[in-house]
């Protein structure tokens, strides 16, 4: 992510957030977009490392994963899953605002999207605090006895098991909202950039960058909404 | 990357992308509550996956990407992935449970 | 030696700018690799220190200098430190750090101040790692197996996980900076064809590092949370398996083998290259057999749990799999074997440390072949023959590797000649403390010795074995504070170095030693094949008449 405060540089009359070290702004651009992807890869691989915990489980206890998975809020699942698309949609536009020299679209696209991205914080917190009342965080008050499996009635969840889940549903919806937080840091200071006018058509790479991670961000999410609220849920 | 492509708006598409993502999110809902037993699951993550790649395609911009190089990226994280879960269930597929 | 004219003091990355903040906070990558230098070897000769304790306690049968539970912390610690803390970031960290960028002909890594944060990760990481080792240290052995190390054990595991985790990420912004380095900042004309096979292999170890690590960072989040709330997902009590551990954990570290070997393949393909005058035979083989090794090698991690209690079909899988990784690592032995056939060979002190690399690396590769067949390793798991297999490996390989490659690159780094005659030297006894130390091991484990052992008075019959190795350590010690002493010696009393002292190919030659801040003093285009040393040694017509024999000495 360049500024023009680093080591020297030797402008000719070169756009200033050209780096020393790159020949031209698009080898730049390039550098920094494929950097952004790379990064990207490692992020599916450590969020690669949950969900094949949560298949060896979900497949040996399904049964309680169903039961567990019926007490979470599935509409505030399914509108965080709306926020974060509208979320998308708004960086989409943040970008193509940049491109086509939109300050004011970018910056209310940009405003949008952070407001979006602490709506969504803000449900999944009413979601944690409803798990709190119900003693559903796994610890030494959790509390799962005598909940039914769905399609087998006269059977319940082991709670062992149902603890499984939910330290899979916190560990797994906890760094996503950690990558969320993140995100929304990146997000302010794109928005000072741009509230300073420093993106152009020419250079933008951050906004793209950016919109990247927050895309990416939104894909997780797009998986997570399926595996850990809509386990079995017909009646 | 710049677009060569500007003669045309990209917003309509992204607006279509946009309703598409909305619309997967209502039907995955809808497809939980049918019972498709044994296909819940995999209509589910299909679902997520067409979600996903529209993002990645069009929001992302993989689609127009100039370079073959971010294609290859994204299918060299998920080939790992693959490994990853596909080796490990050879253990839990074929393990002795007692 | 013919040396071309000892020139004034130029200025170069070294003199350019003074002072501590000109150190901390750099952005050249040739400065980064030299902070990364001094942290790695401070963290080589603490893990140095636990082996050496470890080895005296093994000179007599009975537990006698040391308490089991110390002892478990000693093994523990030396392998957490040499793993996370001295192998993984040794030949990348430094020797790629400073040569990447210069050998693709960029001015530095694509991103620089990323580069400077993951030293300042890594140093976040070794301060974690050594206040956990003041304050008590862990006893659970390198690998922190749940559910020991999340239900049971009482020290320090925690702190010490998050070290490593810390490390991690700083390993994985090196990666991140070569990969776009490679794919972004060659000069013009270098093509991928033309890169030298470090480059290669850099770029393979990179593989590893971007899409292996996060893995180990996600196992450590869960112990840590384990710890904390005792979730169950690695206790069997609770539901958990705590073999799901053994495979989050080994899909990592069974490919960090690689990210420590890969890099000195990638280092003795360019000593040979340049000590047998010859270009590399089979050059694509050898480039593409690096990806190979980095793609194979994430597909073999189970073999770590042969006796663990995985599925019987699962562990003929990965036994057979881990036959295919031997046949990039052998096509790379034939290749380099090939270079020196018929080539004009140097026994400088670089091409000594190939020559011990590619012998002990082929021990420690076929060792690993007994190991990955299931029926043996059954019954020498958890032995000191595999003791010694990843100890000809890592050390056999990897730090041999390491220290050819600091020979052969020191001249440039310090721009500074090290005595020749002691290099040569400290190579042998390297070599003769190595196999003096390991080589034993092989035959204690195949008597049955297991590892981790502190007490072996029931078996009184291994202790001269034991006493043999504990012996080579010693040596093996004087060996490693050679080369330190020397080098440092060079720094203030060396002979200038010349920009070519080898007259090696590769465009890190062709910019004084040591380089300008920005590395070449114009912008390089290349032209040529990569070990082209049949062209540089052919009697040139323009160039003023260099011997037939260019590196006299």
């Amino acid at each position: 992510m360049p500024d023009s405060s680093a080591t020297g540089l030797h402008t000719e009359e070169h756009n200033p957030a050209l780096l020393h070290h790159f020949a031209e702004p698009q080898q730049q651009r390039d550098a920094a977009s494929l950097g952004m992807w790379v990064f990207l890869a490692t992020e599916v691989m450590f969020f690669g490392g949950l969900f094949c915990a949560y298949l060896i489980y979900r497949r040996l206890y399904f049964g309680d994963f169903a039961a567990a998975s019926k007490t979470i809020n599935m509409g505030l699942g399914a509108t965080n899953t709306a926020v974060l698309i509208c979320s998308s949609l708004t960086v989409v536009l943040a970008v193509w605002s940049a491109q086509t020299a939109r300050r004011t679209l970018l910056i209310v696209s940009l405003i949008i999207t952070m407001l979006l991205g602490l709506a969504f914080l803000g449900i999944k917190g009413i979601e944690y605090a409803e798990k709190f009342e119900e003693h559903h965080v796994p610890g030494a008050s959790f509390n799962f006895n005598n909940v039914p499996i769905p399609g087998h009635p006269g059977q319940y969840a082991d709670p062992h098991h149902a603890q499984l889940f939910f330290s899979l549903y916190f560990v797994m919806t906890g760094l996503h909202a950690l990558h969320m937080i993140i995100g929304l840091g990146i997000f302010l200071w794109l928005l000072t950039m741009a509230w300073k006018g420093r993106f152009t058509p020419e250079w933008h790479t951050p906004v793209e960058i950016g919109g990247l991670y927050w895309h990416f961000v939104d894909i997780i999410w797009i998986y997570l909404f399926p595996l850990l609220y809509l386990i079995d849920r017909h009646p | 990357m710049p677009e060569h492509s500007s003669t045309k708006s990209p917003l309509k598409g992204y607006f279509a992308v946009w309703i598409a993502l909305l619309a997967g999110t209502g039907l995955t809902v809808y497809a939980a509550t049918l019972d498709l037993a044994p296909y819940n699951a995999a209509v589910a993550l299909a679902i997520a996956t067409i979600k996903a790649t529209l993002v990645a395609l069009f929001f992302m911009h993989v689609w127009r990407a100039s370079e073959k190089l971010t294609k290859l990226v994204v299918i060299a994280a998920l080939f790992f992935l693959l490994l990853l879960l596909g080796l490990t269930m050879t253990d839990y597929a074929t393990r002795l449970w007692s | 030696m013919p040396s071309p004219m000892p020139q004034p003091e130029r200025e170069n990355y070294l003199n350019k700018h003074y002072g501590v903040w000109s150190w901390l906070l750099t952005t050249d990558h040739k400065r980064i690799a030299l902070l990364y230098l001094i942290s790695i070897t401070f963290f080589f000769f603490i893990g140095g220190f636990f082996a050496l304790l470890i080895r005296l306690e093994l000179l007599t049968p009975a537990g006698d200098l040391v308490q089991a539970d110390t002892y478990n912390k000693l093994f523990t610690m030396h392998g957490m430190v040499m793993v996370f803390f001295f192998l993984i970031p040794s030949i990348p960290a430094v020797l790629g750090n400073f040569l990447v960028p210069m050998m693709v002909g960029a001015k530095d890594l694509a991103f620089p101040r990323i580069n400077l944060l993951s030293w300042y990760l890594y140093i976040i990481g070794g301060a974690m790692m050594l206040h956990c080792m003041l304050t008590g240290g862990v006893d659970t052995g390198w690998t922190f197996y749940a559910p020991f190390a999340t239900n049971f054990t009482n020290t320090k595991i925690v702190e010490a996980a998050l070290a490593i985790f810390v490390a991690g990420f700083s390993s994985i912004l090196t990666g991140l900076n070569f990969v776009v380095t490679i794919h972004r900042m060659r000069a013009p004309g270098m093509t991928w064809s033309r890169l030298p096979l470090f480059i290669w292999a850099h770029y393979a170890t990179s593989i590893i590092q971007l899409l292996g690590t996060p893995v180990i960072a996600v196992t450590i989040v869960l112990v840590a949370c384990e710890r904390a709330l005792h979730l169950g997902i690695f206790d069997p009590k609770l539901g958990g398996d705590p073999l799901l551990f053994q495979h989050l954990f080994w899909f990592y570290s069974h490919p960090a083998v690689y990210i420590m070997i890969l890099p000195a393949m990638g280092v003795v393909t360019e000593i040979i290259a340049c000590f047998s005058r010859k270009r590399i035979f089979g050059y694509s083989f050898v480039a593409f057999s690096s990806i190979a090794i980095a793609v194979f090698g994430f597909l073999v991690w189970a073999h770590h749990m042969f006796v663990a209690g995985m599925s019987v079909y699962a562990a003929l899988v990965f036994s057979l799999l881990s036959y295919a990784v031997a046949v990039p690592s052998a096509i790379k032995v034939f290749n380099w074997t090939a270079t020196l056939y018929k080539g004009s060979i140097h026994y400088d002190a670089p091409m000594l440390y190939a020559f011990g690399f590619l012998g002990l690396f082929t021990i420690g590769g076929l060792t690993g072949l007994f190991l990955a067949a299931l029926g043996i390793d059954v019954h020498v798991t958890d032995t000191y023959f595999v003791v010694a297999h990843f100890h000809y490996i890592m050390v056999g390989g990897a730090v041999m590797g390491y220290l050819g490659g600091m020979h052969f690159w020191w001249p440039k780094i310090s721009g500074k000649l090290y005595p020749e005659g002691w290099a040569r030297l400290a190579a042998l006894i390297v070599f003769v403390g190595f196999n003096l130390t390991f080589f034993p091991q092989f035959l204690l484990g195949y008597m049955g010795m297991p590892r981790r052992y502190y007490d072996y008075s029931h078996m009184p019959e291994f202790q001269i074995l034991n006493v043999l190795s504990t012996a080579g350590a010693t040596v093996l010690g004087v060996g490693y504070l050679l080369p330190m002493i020397y080098f440092l010696w060079s720094m203030r009393y060396g002979r200038p170095a010349p920009d070519n002292p080898w007259n090696a190919a590769g465009l890190e030659w062709k910019t004084p030693s040591p380089p300008p801040t920005f590395n070449f003093e114009e912008e390089p285009v290349v032209t040529w094949e990569a070990y082209n040393y049949d062209e540089l040694d052919a009697p040139h017509d323009d160039a003023p008449h260099k011997e037939e024999v260019p590196v006299a000495r």
